[in-house]
């Protein structure tokens, strides 16, 4: 029993030296910087900035290769922090995240064949890209639901994918694995999307779906602030000039273009109003009505939230206010 | 000398239009000729829509040493350059012809060489200038197979007549009907590469086309072997191990073993590009499958549509259920007859409802019948299991690329497992990755 304890202690002791020798010896030096970096960052390991993990990135930080904006998971919290604690100027950071660009689910995009090979849109790209007739249209085999690392993609009934802006990290890995093309990641506070891709002409667009974007050309036309234009045959809108007012959404003849921004901002005038017109005259939904010299008011039914007469009013009697009084572009 | 390949499987050939003469088809109103018809580059354009052009008249340039030109099947007028449906499903940039139906030649006197003086190189750029491909199915760049680095010299020319794949009977007709050309082909391409030999081989369910090559005066070096019938024995490195017992190794060319392999239909095409300076526009091919009015061996030119193929033989019986371009193993299912004929489609067969077995794949017992039967000695279970998973990063490691996606190892699974289509998607992806 002694001699248990003994040699067992003994050899303990030998042990601990011998490690304590190799921790001296075989000292790495770390730059003590990158464990407090690690700790800001989210640890997820997603990849998304092209490192294979955090550890990278944080190296790749240090070693000033990569900007604080690299991680998008991250989102605006992490990148200030960075920012702070290397001391760097961080640039305005936008969050985004994936959005499908077709709305051709089952029932609404016209199906030309039964596709019964395997289950994996890049799999059905080999056979003409599954069963619909539409060349651009989600596949709807999921495969943007597989690679997602945060579960923030379900399929829903009608075989489309539906994002969860909350989970999204915008990690682009659904972008790159979509071998369509119809995920793109779009600033999260930008809501009214073009839900089609096809590039083909109105009448084969309408042959082949029922919400797909014949390339009419209304929303460009009613659109206020020249955010909606047709490229082509298909319609885009550009998120750096849209102010969200959704009128193309409401004017679109097929549906292929959704607005979900709810509940929406709406403007207040305050009794510093001095009855200029500007307003009314430059608000391209009639909402604001009011006798010159006289306070104007403002209907919340028709305001949009659009914010255009904010910036016009000459004695900023005007503000947004609202779920969401953000200011979105414009 | 004749080996039986590794593998391998040993479906109904179902050769019904084995009987059926090689016959011609009315030109369409409308020709859609698709850009990519062969493997490489797709090519460019040389008409805008207006001009007017004549029958064999160049219309598209190969945009690469890998690529192939295109010519006008009849004299009409260019109405567009769009992209228009292909056989892959994709669509592809096509140069639309409105025939005039006066089919005007462009005089090819010239270009011809009907007395065989000009001599294996300026044949060679003959033939491409002709815009041969492999008529085979995988339509690589003739030109591009017939010059072969001087480093390594040729000394076998093997006529692919073997035709493995079941309901496809063209180039059994074909020898049957015009082994002429197809021998003068054989010469020419013998001398194009310097090989002292040629072997034609011929699978043994077409015993007729045997004993009519061998009915011909055959020149000392020339043999006809007559093969066990086997899929895929028309592959080429496969057909070359029957033949001659040579490995082709691994991300090799027959060229490495002194072989040039070339299909029947394409030494005939070969030898009117070279005796007659005629372009390839049309090519003979089988219309098959049970739901065909008038299944047999057609003569078409490139760019018809498939449904003027089908409604100018009779129609169908019933509903089309599943459409293949192609042979059953290797062909592509298509979605409808609105993709247009290419220089490598073989056949287009048409099944009616019921008649093909829609695959429900089962999770893989591990029972090796797929390995049995690969003929390039492959674990497709492996690789269809690392891409079920997505684990794309070790299909280099199970030697993805020697893949020659015959489809055996779908057609034998007992677990109904998508195999072929998994590696095809794996090889996809790998491609997409590397850019």
């Amino acid at each position: 029993m002694i001699t248990a304890v003994i040699s067992l202690t003994g050899l303990g002791f030998v042990a601990a030296l011998g490690l304590g020798i190799a921790s001296r010896k075989f000292h790495v030096e770390v730059d003590p910087r990158l464990l407090t970096i690690e700790g800001i960052l989210p640890g997820l390991n997603c990849g998304a900035c092209g490192y294979p993990g955090c550890g990278g990135f944080a190296e790749g930080l240090l070693a000033e290769e990569v900007e604080v904006t690299g991680c998008a998971p991250g989102g605006e919290e992490v990148v200030n922090q960075l920012a702070e604690y290397l001391g760097l100027e961080a640039a305005g950071v936008v969050r985004k995240v994936a959005v499908l660009k077709c709305g051709g689910g089952t029932g609404k995009a016209a199906i030309e064949a039964n596709y019964e090979g395997v289950e994996d849109c890049r799999a059905a790209m080999l056979l003409g890209g599954g069963g619909k007739a539409c060349r651009y249209s989600c596949v709807g085999f999921s495969t943007c639901e597989k690679v997602c690392p945060f579960d923030a993609i379900v399929m829903s009934d009608d075989a489309l994918p539906i994002i969860d802006p909350d989970k999204c990290t915008a990690c682009n890995k659904c972008v790159v694995a979509c071998p369509r093309d119809v995920l793109t990641l779009e600033p999260v506070e930008h809501q009214v999307i073009i839900r089609c891709s096809s590039p083909d002409s109105g009448a084969r667009v309408k042959k082949v779906c029922s919400v797909g974007c014949t390339g009419c050309g209304i929303c460009e036309k009613v659109c206020p602030v020249d955010a909606a234009t047709l490229d082509g045959k298909l319609a885009s809108i550009a998120p750096d000039r849209c102010v969200e007012c959704g009128i193309c959404a409401a004017r679109c003849p097929t549906g292929a273009i959704t607005d979900d921004l709810l509940p929406r901002t709406t403007i207040v005038i305050s009794d510093v109003c001095n009855g200029c017109t500007v307003c009314a005259k430059i608000c391209p939904f009639d909402a604001i009505t009011g006798d010159t010299k006289e306070q104007h008011v403002a209907d919340p039914n028709r305001c949009t939230g659009c914010g255009l007469c904010v910036s016009r009013c000459p004695v900023d009697a005007i503000s947004l206010s609202g779920p969401e009084a953000v200011s979105t572009g414009g | 000398m004749k080996g039986k390949f590794t593998g391998g499987v040993h479906p109904n050939d179902s050769k019904d239009t084995r009987e059926s003469p090689i016959q011609n088809l009315p030109l369409p109103d409308e020709l859609k000729i698709s850009l990519l018809q062969h493997i490489g580059a797709p090519a460019t354009p040389a008409v805008s829509p207006g001009d007017r052009v004549l029958k064999y008249q160049a219309i598209a340039e190969p945009s690469g040493y890998v690529s192939s030109s295109l010519h006008a099947p009849v004299s009409g007028t260019v109405k567009a350059v769009e992209p228009s449906p292909h056989p892959s499903g994709r669509l592809i940039p096509a140069i639309i012809i409105e025939p005039d139906g006066r089919d005007e030649e462009l005089d090819l006197s010239s270009s011809a060489d009907p007395d065989l003086k000009k001599g294996p190189e300026a044949w060679k750029k003959m033939v491409g200038d002709a815009g041969v491909v492999g008529m085979g199915g995988a339509a690589f760049p003739t030109h591009v197979k017939l010059n072969p680095p001087g480093d390594k010299p040729i000394d076998l020319l093997v006529a692919n007549g073997v035709e493995c794949e079941p309901f496809l009977t063209a180039d059994h007709r074909l020898m049957l009907e015009e082994p002429e050309s197809l021998m003068g082909g054989l010469h020419l391409a013998m001398e194009m590469v310097g090989a002292k030999r040629a072997v034609i081989g011929i699978e043994a369910n077409k015993p007729d086309a045997v004993e009519k090559i061998r009915s011909m005066d055959l020149p000392a070096g020339f043999e006809v072997e007559v093969l066990p019938v086997m899929y895929p024995q028309g592959a080429e490195k496969q057909l070359i191990y029957a033949l001659t017992g040579r490995e082709v190794p691994t991300g090799g060319l027959p060229m490495d073993v002194g072989v040039v392999v070339q299909n029947v239909g394409t030494l005939a095409a070969i030898f009117e590009a070279v005796t007659k300076g005629r372009p390839l526009v049309e090519r003979v091919m089988t219309l098959g499958g049970t739901m065909p009015k008038g299944p047999g061996n057609y003569r078409v030119a490139i760019g018809t549509l498939l449904s003027h193929i089908v409604e100018n033989t009779g129609g169908l019986e019933g509903p089309a259920a599943k459409i293949i371009n192609g042979g059953p193993m290797m062909g592509q299912a298509l979605a409808g007859f609105d993709s247009t004929m290419t220089k490598g489609t073989s056949g287009l067969l048409v099944f009616g409802p019921g008649e093909s077995r829609v695959l429900k794949p089962r999770p893989c017992v591990r029972c090796g019948t797929c390995v049995r039967s690969c003929p390039v000695s492959l674990m497709p279970h492996t690789l269809g299991s690392l891409v079920e998973w997505d684990q794309f990063d070790l299909l280099e490691e199970f030697h993805v690329g020697d893949c020659i996606e015959c489809g055996c190892c779908t057609y034998i699974c007992p677990a109904d497992r998508n195999l072929v289509q998994w590696i095809r998607q794996g090889k996809a992806e790998l491609i997409t990755r590397s850019k």
